[in-house]
């Protein structure tokens, strides 16, 4: 299983990273919906975080991408620590998110999606205009690169498939400057040739030195791209593993949290 | 930018036709309906309703009703509604008319305040609706009946009884700024083009068309100047964005709030200058100004492609869709059909828009 990719992944291990966090705690009220979660992305390295429903993925992320304020804890960007009030900071700094809703209108042309919020424009005063002619040039061609050829610049998102929404928000947030790149589950929806075409851009991405975060609870598609692989369980982590150093049943395992797992493994023969 | 490598094309992609191509336009339902107004007309009514001084009889209400529209067309593409338009041209009129004819201000100061007070209106509307998160449909509804009796009221305050304020005509015939808000404009124009008998004129030598009104200018230049802004600048992307979805517009940066309040402060203004204009015609202002005109702009907005969802839609669109309202409505008095029947083509226009605009959006999302 690990070793049958394609990708030629990430060897980052010596590199410092991008960011740190350390022993991270979030509490709502009485919950603890983390507690103690450490985690780090260097850049160049496709990062999974995993975890069963409920494990804190989601709150980590939000976390980490400026939504929640962390209870404990120490969130290092670039060796210097560092605290994001809103998603806007995270966003400027350099971390994007890629969330499930993906951020994208059916209605408005791959363009108007693509530069959505940050049009480039030319002319000043009076006659500032949002330059169509350049916003177009620079979609197409980084459509292309992403290996996704357009209609044209004004082919509407509401015709593209979830893969290929998926791959304009990434190619959109590294266009933008993101050194790191978290993305939410962006597989969880998508059909086997979307998720490989998806799998397929993360690698891209990774090769161009932005460090990804990777948020999933299918094992097989985080071994596909990842370099290294952290698992939450209730709310801590269970520790981080590099690439090949564990099995896809171990990985399974330890998102379950452990033995129930091999019980219903057995009476399911495998199939999970 | 580097030249790109020419990109392979999609095999599964068949090209386009033109007519293809021209479907996904917003504005074509609006365009088509022209064409085939203009037909029907052509074949039933008398055949001065297509001398210049016939359409100039039917762009008058045209362009007052399409300031308006083109306003609605433009919230209604940030995803809001604005019932309040009507009301607002009553409200606005009788401040107009209470700064010329009571506090008999200069126009250079009474049509600026005119319009600082309608976007104040605007603005309060905007802000109830962003604030509470109710759809604007009720909020603005209740602005309509507010209005309408703020107007109603005031007016009686303002002439000690009456809901008609008078004498705005003298007060401001000889203001040099009232040729830009009533009358007709290129009357020199018209002169020396009836001097040179390329058009029609009456026995004494004046021209049968003086000028050309004021409003439909405003209308044309309102028009345009709506369609650069959301086709061509980095607000009119907002502006797309808020109405498509307003959750991924914030989380991409887009300025939702400040967007959709602009954008009800303009159609205020609108409505204010369809106030300002009829109110100096006329020369008085009464509370049955702009009745029912919210319905009839949102018509036209539709008819012009606007979806009512939101996000979609043109202000050349709404430009046309107008033309189609004043041609029926006057173009009706040309010929021998009942007056009456101008309500059955609405409804019926109405209709039909709003399923060929569903189709169309199915079509450009690839909705199945």
């Amino acid at each position: 299983m690990t070793e049958d990719t394609k990708f030629h992944h990430g060897d980052a291990s010596d590199a410092a990273p991008i960011v740190e966090m350390k022993n991270i705690e979030k509490h709502f009220g009485n919950i603890i919906a983390l507690a103690g979660v450490s985690f780090d992305v260097k850049p160049g390295e496709c990062h999974c975080l995993l975890g069963d429903n409920g494990a804190g993925k989601s709150t980590f992320i939000k976390t980490m991408s400026g939504v929640h304020k962390p209870t404990k804890g120490e969130i290092l960007f670039e060796g210097k620590p560092l605290h994001f009030d809103t998603p806007r900071d995270a966003m400027e700094a350099g971390i994007a998110t890629v969330f499930q809703d993906l951020a994208m209108i059916p209605l408005m042309s791959v363009t108007r999606n693509f530069f959505m919020g940050r049009e480039p424009t030319k002319g000043k005063g009076l006659l500032k205009r949002f330059d169509v002619e350049q916003a177009n040039d620079v979609c197409m061609e980084e459509m292309r690169k992403m290996g996704i050829n357009l209609r044209g610049p004004d082919q509407a998102v509401g015709t593209l498939s979830g893969g290929e929404r998926q791959t304009v928000a990434i190619a959109r947030a590294v266009y933008f400057g993101a050194k790191i790149l978290i993305l939410d589950e962006p597989t969880s929806a998508l059909g086997v040739r979307q998720t490989s075409n998806v799998l397929a851009t993360i690698d891209r991405v990774r090769s161009q030195g932005v460090g990804v975060v990777f948020i999933s609870h299918n094992v097989r598609h985080a071994l596909a791209v990842g370099d290294r692989f952290t698992v939450l369980n209730r709310g801590k982590t269970l520790g981080t593993a590099k690439r090949g150093e564990i099995t896809p049943e171990e990985l399974q395992d330890l998102m379950a949290g452990g033995q129930e797992m091999a019980e219903l493994e057995g009476s399911l023969g495998g199939t999970v | 930018m580097s030249q790109s490598a020419p990109v392979a094309a999609d095999e599964r992609v068949k090209s386009e036709p033109f007519l293809t191509k021209l479907m996904k336009r917003p504005e074509l339902g609006a365009m088509a309906g022209v064409v085939l107004v203009v037909i029907f007309f052509a074949l039933t009514a008398d055949e001065s309703m297509f001398t210049l001084a016939g359409i100039m009889n039917f762009m008058t209400p045209a362009a007052q009703l399409g300031i308006l529209a083109i306003g609605a067309a433009l919230l209604m593409i940030g995803g809001e509604f604005d019932l309040s338009i009507g009301s607002m041209v009553a409200f606005s009129g009788l401040f107009f008319g209470v700064c010329v004819v009571t506090w008999q201000l200069p126009l250079i100061a009474a049509i600026p305040m005119t319009f600082v007070f309608a976007a104040m209106v605007g603005a309060i509307n905007g802000n109830i609706v962003i604030r509470s998160g109710l759809p604007s449909f009720i909020v603005t509804l209740a602005f309509l009946f507010i209005l309408r009796g703020l107007s109603l009221v005031g007016l009686k305050m303002a002439t000690g009884g009456s809901t008609q304020l008078r004498g705005v005509r003298d007060a401001t015939e000889n203001d040099w700024l009232g040729p830009f808000f009533s009358g007709e404009a290129f009357g020199s124009l018209f002169s020396w083009l009836a001097a040179n008998g390329m058009i029609e004129t009456f026995k004494s030598g004046a021209p049968k068309v003086p000028g050309i009104p004021v409003e439909i200018l405003w209308f044309i230049v309102l028009a345009l100047a709506a369609t650069y802004v959301l086709l061509r600048t980095p607000a009119g992307n907002w502006i797309f964005a808020s109405g498509g979805d307003k959750t991924a517009a914030s989380n991409s940066g887009v300025p939702v709030s400040r967007v959709k309040v602009s954008l009800f402060m303009l159609t205020a203004c609108c409505a204010a200058l369809v106030a300002i204009i009829t109110v100096m015609d006329a020369g008085s202002t009464d509370a049955r100004r702009g009745f029912q005109k919210e319905f009839e702009a949102i018509i036209a907005a539709v008819i012009g492609g606007c979806l009512l969802t939101g996000g979609y839609g043109s202000a050349i669109g709404a430009f046309f869709g107008s033309i189609i309202f004043g041609m029926v409505v006057i173009g009706l008095t040309y010929t021998d059909f009942d007056q009456d029947w101008f309500q059955v083509f609405l409804g019926a226009m109405l209709l039909i828009a709003v399923l060929f605009n569903n189709a169309i959006r199915k079509r450009v999302t690839g909705e199945r």
